[in-house]
């Protein structure tokens, strides 16, 4: 049988970067063919010279049916049956769903949209996919699975043959994530490719007739079906041991100890209710819960990020209840955002800046003057600290990859030096070496004596990282899991708590 | 090797010339004005004609120095042209006061102040869209001033502080003085001290700013009342131009003028990016317009359609230009 599509030893630089470096990938109809690699191994570059968004460097080719096909052109590799489905969905969500599906080509006579036309076309793609919501939806109203199968439907409505799925599940709930499978599973049996990139195990265990694994640009290899195992899989990402992967030197945790951290009762009349406990000196409690469980709007409550209708927060036996973040950081709590972009980082300002943001004030000289001095200290302290990797103090902090911005971010946190550190997915979207490095950071935090809560939806980390874990269901604490000497926390407790399925 | 070795460092320099082109910003285009003004007119850049220009261009700059906070914070402030109406009335009509002329000054910057610190307090602490504070701001306070003189143009040929607007110091222009002594402390401000880290920060990202602790409604109100002093200040200098001030006319449409002179100079609609002397710069290329183009006996109503185009393009430009560097 001849591959739909063939990807030949695929090479992209940018300038001095070699991004991609002889990177083959082949898909046959009706497979699902799994990409798996750490953040920043190639993945979304290799999908992006296939769209057509880059051009690839001289020597490689990609083929479809066996035709060689030029590369950095998106409208051929449309109009041959390519499509990608990117994370952040290109939805429009004023429009319908039949508007939506044929967004860029709607159909019209004389210059006008026939609007009846798009819906009956519309019908019978979401008929095929087994998807039951109308042509005539507003997809604002859809949830964000149902939108993901609206960008499905307008893939196989342009007549998509391949289509590549860009961590798709990230924002699903389970039940989402099931149905998009059954469509999935739907179109390889009408023998369209599926290229499927995840970090996740269980679906590439479920999903995957192959899976291949970048790392560092280059390609390291296919495993079939058959010979899939997480070992084998994880070995090849990461390319050395994982034993040595989670840190925990510091004293493991113990109720007699001083509790710096008390929150009691709190609640905000939406999402988080009557939620109470302890943070000890020197312990990593986790945090754990399915998303949405209420987790990070708990911890914006301690952090007064958002108002409590109820509850407390006690610190080293005084009460503080923050009403803002400015008292949270005056107080000694600092929160790391789950997500650093959009409500962390100034991306257009200087690591140094970065850095120096909650004490500016306290370094400054008189008048309000910056102590230009202090800052390039501070930063040229938790570059080193840190191991943040940049030429420089004063490069944009927009210009670090994910792991250096979260280190950057971290340091910002540390540098208010606080009693208690409050990590809201602290390695979300950082890659495997960064993360071992945050690991051994927090373990370094409990070992100075700090309470650190940790906020995480990968249930290994919160293994391999916390003392104890609270696991949180529909708004409230759930229940405690811990571990016991020779006894570590297994999976199953958390999930069994944070699905409710002990009940 | 060798091969990607030089590419390598041919990357490297081709970053570093575009770092270089980047923080001239509209400077090759305002010098390329200036000389193209002087080979069609010959006189363009004679003494005499370059302090007309500052001058010109002086209470362009001090409003749109203003601008420049307002717009760094992400916001915008239609309402500075009709707050330098009202503060000109305020001088011109306190000025009249015997022996105590010299209070039209105090009188035109409280004045201004005041109306830039309603609608920071309206915008940082009432959410209110700045847009719609502003414009219903523009609407209002030009209200305000035909209210102050009775709807007519009030006078003072002996002006205490005419100086400012007509007098020089060794030879520079008071105006002009007036004006770069406003860039500099705008800088001073916004480049050494904690309060413009905020500005900075707060535009870059709002919700970011007040999760680290940031006072984003203390840095708006801030943004808003510095914006409003200033008008006050043009207010002030306009007064000391014209000997007069009318509610109605002066300052009609200087908000215009003032938010073309931010976008030239470079600064960031959304706020977060852009620098004092951009706008500086951008303010100068829009007198040099004008008076270029006057020089060149081109007609009024041609001069707006030269001085709009000028300004898109510029802008078009710029937007070419950093496309290279941008994130992706």
């Amino acid at each position: 049988m001849t591959p739909l599509l063939e990807m030949r030893d695929i090479s992209k630089t940018f300038g001095p970067v070699k991004a991609l470096s002889g990177v083959s990938l082949t898909a046959y109809p009706g497979e699902v063919h799994a990409l798996m690699g750490e953040n920043g191994a190639g993945k979304s570059t290799l999908m992006k010279v296939l769209s057509g968004a880059y051009v690839a460097d001289a020597g490689g080719e990609i083929l479809v049916d066996g035709q060689p096909i030029p590369t950095g052109d998106p409208k051929l590799a449309r109009a041959l049956g390519i499509a990608v489905i990117y994370q952040e969905l290109a939805l429009s969500p004023n429009l319908s769903v039949a508007e939506n599906v044929f967004l860029g080509r709607e159909p019209s006579r004389a210059g006008f949209v026939s609007r009846s036309s798009m819906a009956a076309r519309t019908q019978p793609v979401l008929d095929r996919l087994g998807i039951d919501f109308t042509p005539a939806t507003r997809v604002g109203s859809l949830s964000l699975g149902e939108r993901q199968l609206v960008e499905i439907a307008r893939a196989v409505a342009s007549d998509a043959r391949i289509i590549v799925m860009d961590e798709p599940t990230t924002s699903l709930s389970s039940r989402e994530t099931d149905r998009l499978f059954s469509v999935i599973e739907g179109l390889t049996a009408q023998g369209i490719a599926i290229i499927y990139i995840s970090h996740r195990m269980d679906e590439i265990y479920r999903l995957a007739d192959r899976c291949s694994v970048l790392r560092d640009g280059a390609y390291v290899g296919t495993l079939d079906k058959a010979e899939l195992s997480a070992q084998k899989l994880v070995s090849m990402m990461v390319g050395r041991d994982l034993s040595t992967f989670y840190t925990k030197d510091h004293v493991a945790h113990d109720d007699a100890r001083h509790v710096v951290l008390r929150v009691e009762g709190m609640s905000d009349g939406r999402l988080v209710r009557n939620c109470s406990f302890d943070v000890h000196e020197g312990e990593v409690l986790g945090l754990s819960g399915l998303v949405g469980s209420g987790r990070t709007e708990l911890a914006r409550l301690i952090y007064g990020a958002d108002p409590a209708t109820a509850g407390s927060v006690t610190l080293n036996g005084r009460e503080v209840t923050p009403r803002s973040p400015r008292e949270a950081l005056r107080h000694g709590i600092v929160y790391l955002t789950e997500d650093r972009k959009a409500l962390g980082l100034f991306l257009d300002m200087t690591i140094a800046q970065n850095i120096s943001t909650c004490v500016h004030e306290r370094d400054a000289h008189r008048g309000g003057f910056l102590n230009f001095r202090a800052q390039a200290d501070r930063a040229a302290k938790a570059i080193r600290a840190l191991g943040i990797k940049t030429p420089s103090a004063r490069l944009n902090t927009g210009a670090l990859s994910g792991g250096n911005q979260q280190k950057v971010l971290l340091a910002r946190l540390l540098e208010a030096q606080p009693a208690v550190v409050i990590l809201d997915e602290p390695t979300r979207g950082v890659d495997v070496g960064a993360k071992s490095e945050i690991y051994r950071l927090i373990d370094r935090l409990a070992r100075e004596g700090m309470a650190v809560v940790m906020i995480s939806s990968e249930l290994p980390e919160i293994i391999g990282v916390a003392d104890r874990v609270l696991v949180m269901r529909d708004g409230e604490i759930a229940g405690e899991v811990r571990a016991a000497p020779g006894k570590p926390v297994k999976q199953e407790e958390i999930m069994t708590l944070s699905t409710g399925a002990a009940a | 090797m060798s091969d990607t070795a030089q590419t390598g460092s041919a990357a490297a320099n081709a970053e570093r010339l575009k770092t270089t082109i980047r923080a001239l910003g509209m400077l090759p285009v305002l010098i390329l004005l200036a000389i193209g003004f002087e080979l069609m007119t010959g006189k363009f850049l004679s003494v005499n004609n370059i302090s007309i220009v500052t001058q010109q261009a002086s209470i362009n700059i001090v409003l749109a120095a203003g601008m420049t906070f307002v717009i760094l914070t992400g916001g915008i402030d239609l309402s500075v042209g009709s707050i330098l109406a009202a503060s000109a009335m305020a001088a011109v009509s306190l000025s009249l006061v015997p022996g105590w002329g010299m209070i039209g000054i105090p009188a035109g910057l409280a004045v201004g102040l005041a109306f830039g610190l309603a609608n920071g307090a309206l915008i940082a602490f009432l959410g209110l869209p700045p847009f719609i504070v502003t414009l219903g701001a523009l609407t209002a306070v030009r209200g305000v001033a035909r209210l102050m003189g009775d709807d007519t143009t009030v006078f003072n040929a002996d002006l205490p502080f005419d100086f400012i607007g007509n007098g020089t110091l060794l030879g520079v222009p008071w105006l002009a003085i007036v004006a770069l002594l406003t860039v500099f402390i705008s800088w001073l401000i916004l480049r050494r001290t904690v309060l413009g880290t905020w500005i900075y920060a707060t535009g870059g990202n709002h919700e970011a700013a007040r999760l680290a602790g940031i006072k984003v409604g203390l840095v708006l109100l801030f943004a808003y009342g510095m914006s409003g002093l200033l008008a006050g200040l043009g207010g002030v200098m306009s007064a000391a131009r014209l000997y007069a001030a009318n509610g109605l006319q002066l300052g009609q449409a200087y908000e215009l003028d003032a938010i073309a002179a931010v976008i030239l100079g470079g600064t960031s609609f959304v706020g977060g990016v852009g620098s004092i002397w951009g706008t500086l710069i951008g303010a100068l290329i829009i007198a040099v317009l004008s008076n270029g183009l006057i020089l060149t006996g081109v007609s009024d109503i041609w001069q707006f359609i030269i001085k709009g185009l000028v300004i898109i393009a510029a802008v078009t430009l710029d937007r070419y230009r950093l496309k290279g560097g941008a994130r992706t």
